[in-house]
């Protein structure tokens, strides 16, 4: 159970990962229906606080909560304290005091949920830190991979893009190592660092695109983050000529190949329109299966 | 006529090429006699430091005092008392005060205070551009003449290699050391630890080592076309500790000093995203460690400092990006020294005792650092063996961050003397 709350992927036993995406088979609704309403967390409050902008995950969330029958609050960082010069100690403080069950929380520094849960008995769900991780995020795509393939096991997945800031590719390189996912890393040295072969164990880096593809079951692609981007690690004009994916690629990856994005989709930059909306791409898949998996996480935080 | 006689110690004095056990007659603040058995001319003071060593007190080059203007996070006072409970009977405080301390106005202020509130002698050191901006030189010459005993603009390294070289020229006809926190800003921008695999583990932006290297490597050249005395603060990279031997066999006035905190932990020791660990430059590699740790065996370090760097609860209780950089360190320097430098072996404790006392007087030509007959009679007295456990929570200085709270140590300071008299004593004792 995860009765203290969900900081990342890195710390989180496979078991647990496991019954997470068991359970979340249960939620997903047959095709056509949507998803079922339960009692399973009536009388408890959860408060979802994104200090970060997000639509698609705060609404996921949001979701997930109210089909399990719980009350939920969802705070933007603009017109709250926040906005006011309190600090984040104190503003979890005030919300603490009002005995919420569970904090879902996106913020923009790295580590922001891990510092909070040392000194608020009140358990986190980690919705995205900074260029840390994004649990919830990393689940939804096991799920979905294992709708299509039947299991993580003996797997060759490229993850293609901003590696080095991206929270998405931290969360899925350690989930998918702890089911021995073979993983190539792909993207522009300078968005790529040596240090990332080193975080899990199986992974490869490449920064050739026909490489990283070459025989793998899933691409997940990464979205180009011009908003974490300091300086220029890249020349943005020709991003997409070497690091984007364009149907030729296709051609080098196993025929039954899918292809994943967190989204938001930059069309032209990142993907092109001709892959994002190919058979092949799992994406809206993915949007679906974030609801499961958040009613799965948050019935094991919340329930009993 | 006041009299002290500190008796039965392990008398060391590097500078004197003295270690043996004896007693240390102090005579109205000055040191008027080292010798076995020295008789009482009768009413005075007797301290009994037999099993003790009995040390030239000691000086830290490189501290922050906060004052003026952060007086919430340390006074004069306050940290002047954390210095004593650390053995440190001097200490050379850096100019980022609010006003920084640019002008001889500032640096009389400092001293006055000091003078007034301060427990242990307080040396200020003068910035070494207006505002520390990095642009136009400050009145370095007045500062002087006021008693600063260096300059620095410690924190905000002058990025300007022409500024730094005319800073250098100038101060070479002052005879006055140029202290550079050596960072490039714009290869550590952004950073909040150590560019390796932990930073990229935890999704925090690095600080490459090579914006250490490069700027000791640009001021190394400099220091040797000006020909000025040139002092590498927290010097923390294996590399740079390299290019400080290289140039100190090349004959340059080059010195430079190692926190403990650098010799003592990695950014592997590191507990994730708590602040406690958060410093400039920040918690290296292994290597790193080794390589500053055999600079200190080498003489290649000339002292340790401590870069105690105060900052209120609040400002630390923040998301780790947004905490401020630094940790507060005078009450665990020697028992870091201890624990990671003399019980294993690397150092023996005149060697020991001369990274903390003559060898940092020397870099910065400050009075003391020695028990000569007629030095003013500043005195640490500390033991190599007894156990204790430092609380945080007990500590004199007004702030809390440090990662060593609840460290179990072997040895440490007992008692602190600044002329003659006694400013700190252990419960120990």
């Amino acid at each position: 159970m995860l009765h203290r709350g969900l900081l990342d992927i890195e710390s989180l036993p496979r078991e647990e990962v496991e019954a997470i995406l068991l359970r979340s088979k249960d939620f997903q609704p047959p095709a056509g229906e949507t998803f079922k309403r339960s009692d399973t967390l009536k009388g408890k409050t959860v408060v979802n606080l994104f200090f970060e902008a997000s639509t698609r995950t705060r609404m996921s969330f949001e979701i997930a909560a109210k089909r399990l029958g719980a009350d939920v609050l969802s705070i933007a960082a603009s017109g709250s304290s926040v906005s006011k010069g309190e600090s984040l100690v104190d503003t979890l403080n005030t919300l603490g005091a009002m005995r919420p069950d569970a904090i879902v929380m996106r913020h923009s520094a790295s580590g922001a949920p891990h510092f909070l849960s040392r000194y608020l008995p009140i358990p986190f769900v980690n919705a995205g830190d900074g260029t840390h991780e994004h649990p919830t995020q990393a689940l939804l795509d096991a799920l979905t991979i294992i709708d299509r393939r039947g299991s993580l096991e003996r797997l060759r997945i490229a993850i293609i893009g901003d590696i080095a800031h991206s929270r998405v590719a931290r969360s899925n390189v350690f989930l998918l190592s702890k089911f021995g996912v073979q993983v190539v890393l792909c993207g522009p040295a300078s968005l790529l660092p040596r240090e990332m072969g080193q975080i899990a164990p199986g992974l490869e880096l490449t920064s050739d695109m026909e490489e990283a593809i070459r025989d793998v079951d899933v691409i997940m692609m990464l979205r180009v983050q011009l908003e974490r981007q300091h300086e220029a690690a890249f020349p943005a004009n020709e991003y997409f000529q070497f690091f984007g994916l364009r149907p030729e690629h296709m051609e080098l990856a196993k025929p039954d190949v899918i292809v994943m994005h967190p989204g938001p989709i930059n069309r032209g930059r990142e993907i092109s329109s001709e892959v994002a909306d190919s058979q092949r791409s799992a994406i809206l898949n993915q949007v679906g299966n974030g609801i499961a998996v958040r009613m799965a996480v948050l019935e094991r935080v919340l329930a009993g | 006529m006041s009299r002290l006689l500190i008796q039965g110690g392990r008398v060391i004095d590097p500078a004197q090429n003295l270690d043996r056990v004896c007693d240390l007659a102090i005579e109205d603040g000055v040191v008027r006699e080292i010798g076995t058995n020295i008789e009482d001319p009768g009413g005075s003071e007797r301290f009994d430091a037999s099993g003790k060593v009995v040390a030239p007190g000691f000086i830290d080059i490189h501290v922050h005092l906060r004052e003026p203007g952060f007086e919430h996070a340390e006074t004069i006072e306050t940290g002047a008392r954390a210095a004593a409970a650390g053995g440190f009977t001097s200490v050379c405080c850096m100019p980022n005060t609010q006003p920084v301390n640019d002008n001889a106005t500032v640096t009389t202020y400092i001293r006055a205070q000091a003078n007034r509130h301060a427990s242990v002698r307080v040396y200020p050191i003068g910035a070494i551009t207006k505002g520390s901006a990095g642009e136009e030189l400050s009145a370095i010459a007045s500062m002087k003449e006021a008693g600063a005993v260096a300059i620095s603009d410690d924190g905000r390294p002058v990025m300007n290699a022409r500024v730094v070289r005319r800073a250098m020229e100038y101060c070479r006809s002052l005879d006055l050391p140029l202290i550079e926190h050596c960072e490039d800003l714009h290869l550590s921008a952004g950073g909040d630890m150590h560019e390796g695999l932990i930073s990229t583990r935890l999704g925090l932006r690095g600080i490459p080592r090579s914006s250490e290297d490069v700027m000791v490597a640009r001021d190394l050249i400099l220091a040797e076309v000006t020909g000025c005395r040139y002092h590498v603060a927290h010097i923390s990279s294996q590399y740079s500790v390299e290019m400080v031997r290289y140039a100190k066999g090349r004959g340059l006035r080059v010195t430079a000093e190692a926190t403990p905190h650098h010799f003592v932990l990695a950014d592997t020791d590191m507990h994730p995203y708590d602040s406690n660990y958060k410093m400039k430059p920040p918690l290296r590699q292994n290597q790193d460690v080794r390589g500053v740790l055999e600079g200190l065996v080498d003489g290649t370090v000339d002292a340790v400092a401590t870069d105690h760097a105060p900052h209120a609860g609040s400002e630390k209780m923040q998301e780790f990006e947004r905490c401020p950089f630094g940790i507060i360190g005078l009450e665990t320097a020697l028992g870091l020294a201890l624990e990671q430098l003399y019980h294993p072996g690397h150092l023996d404790l005149p060697s020991l005792v001369a990274l903390f006392t003559h060898k940092p007087a020397e870099v910065l030509s400050l009075p003391g650092g020695n028990l000569r007959v007629g030095s003013p009679a500043d005195v640490t007295i500390f033991g190599t063996d007894h156990e204790w456990i430092y609380d945080v929570n007990r500590s004199p200085s007004k702030s809390r961050n440090t990662p060593f709270s609840g460290w179990r140590f072997r040895g440490g300071p007992l008692a602190a003397f600044v002329g003659g008299k006694l400013v700190w004593q252990s419960d120990l004792l």
